[in-house]
């Protein structure tokens, strides 16, 4: 048992609790980042500012120690899992608000044939972090499935991954199917995943491509003219 | 380079042994190997046999590489397209020990299927467990194996042992268990068509 006494959150000023809880974001404390998102909205903080100075901030220093080798896939898997729980809390007031307009819209999924999504969930997570509205289709997801966001959500940018080499070609299909009828021009096409590389995606006719998450979301503002220089 | 060698044979670490188990069927053969655990970083893949195929140059008639494509999305065919190589066929060793048809008929079967080889089941720690953080952070198990819905252990070995360690790993990922005995049958027949000498 460790000697130090326990943090009492709620004792915390702002700018501390704030600070404690990127530590607790690094650190893949969960409890910990519910409960300081939850303090944060009962002394009347914004929403968004809870999400961009605390939930998103520690992230984007998980994805650089990460980029650095300091980092490994389970630690930012346990950062990630940790983001959710104040996601969950915020989700529902960011969407509430009329009054922010969203970074951008994006229609995102596991392509057919591949149940592998923890790439793809922590992109969509960073996404709504930066703003983004995201539809997430899941895993195993066909050119239908798609078709048929692309029609109810009307997105920026359609997002696709794949972990095996046997599946990342089907999103050479769907990218073919978007280009047939004529959406492309309003939607931008990502893939990312573990096999796929710059070149896979230019074969395929993608707009960009992925590397990482923290990669993808920078591509993503910058398609939608966000930090645009 | 053994003196009758005239084939190389690069192998991944994780088929080493039942390489070395079919020297009986094979003709001489010289093997090198590169780390299993390249895997979890398959952009390494190539340049690791880059640099064995730049060693040994024109030093053996054929180089057989005992690879299936492991997640380099195509960058291993393209090195063997440009230096005029064949490997062995599918997307991974458990398509060239299942052979490629049965292997296509389980993932139609069970989209989410885990496989484990012999290798795998002897080194599950050491491959599965720690490179995914299991062993430090178990509640991520979840987050990797929810998808999967079973883990079908091919044995290439009659082995009590490895059928016991593929038994409990399915369990340890919350996966029903299956045992699919392939032997070696399906990866010789690949093999042996690659390696042999074509004046021979």
């Amino acid at each position: 048992m460790s000697d130090e006494p326990e943090l009492i959150l709620a004792d915390l000023s702002d700018d501390e609790l704030v600070e404690q809880m990127k530590d607790d974001l690094y650190d893949g404390m969960g409890p910990e980042i519910a409960e300081g998102t939850q303090i944060l909205l009962d002394r009347g903080w914004d929403a968004n500012a809870i999400l961009t100075e605390s939930l998103v901030e520690a992230m984007r220093i998980v994805g650089l120690d990460f980029g650095d080798g300091i980092l490994f896939v389970p630690e930012v898997l346990s950062a990630a899992n940790a983001m959710k729980g104040g996601m969950e809390l915020l989700r529902p007031i960011l969407a509430a608000n009329d009054a922010v307009k969203p970074t951008g819209r994006v229609v995102i999924g596991t392509v057919k044939g591949d149940i592998h999504d923890i790439g793809k969930n922590l992109v969509a997570m960073m996404l709504e972090g930066a703003g983004f509205e995201v539809m997430d289709l899941g895993i195993n997801t066909d050119v239908e499935e798609f078709l048929k966001a692309y029609d109810e959500f009307n997105p920026d940018l359609l997002g696709m991954s794949a972990l095996l080499t046997t599946t990342m070609p089907y999103m050479g299909v769907v990218i073919e199917e978007f280009e047939k009828r004529g959406l492309r021009k309003d939607c931008g096409i990502f893939v990312g995943g573990a096999p796929v590389n710059q070149e896979f995606a230019d074969a395929i006719g993608a707009t960009e491509y992925g590397g990482d998450a923290s990669n993808t979301v920078e591509l993503a503002k910058r398609f939608m003219g966000v930090n645009r220089p | 380079m053994t003196a009758a060698a005239k084939t190389l044979i690069i192998a991944c670490g994780a088929l080493a042994r039942e390489v070395r188990a079919l020297s009986d069927q094979l003709p001489a053969f010289d093997l090198r190997c590169v780390p299993a655990t390249l895997h979890n970083r398959p952009q390494r893949i190539v340049p690791a046999l880059e640099r064995i195929l730049d060693e040994t140059g024109s030093a053996y008639e054929r180089t057989v590489i005992a690879f299936g494509d492991c997640g380099t999305g195509g960058a291993l065919d393209r090195l063997c397209a440009a230096r005029g190589l064949e490997r062995l066929p599918g997307a991974h060793c458990y398509a060239f020990f299942a052979g490629l048809s049965e292997f296509d008929a389980m993932m139609e079967e069970e989209l989410g299927t885990f496989f484990l080889t012999d290798f795998l089941a002897r080194q599950f720690e050491t491959m599965v467990i720690r490179p995914l953080g299991l062993d430090r952070k178990p509640e991520l198990r979840d987050l990797y194996f929810g998808h999967y819905k079973r883990l079908v252990f091919l044995s290439q070995t009659d082995d009590d042992d490895l059928l016991a360690n593929a038994n409990v790993a399915a369990a340890r990922l919350g996966l029903a268990f299956e045992h699919r005995p392939t032997g070696l049958m399906a990866f010789a027949r690949d093999l042996e068509r690659l390696s042999t000498p074509l004046a021979a």
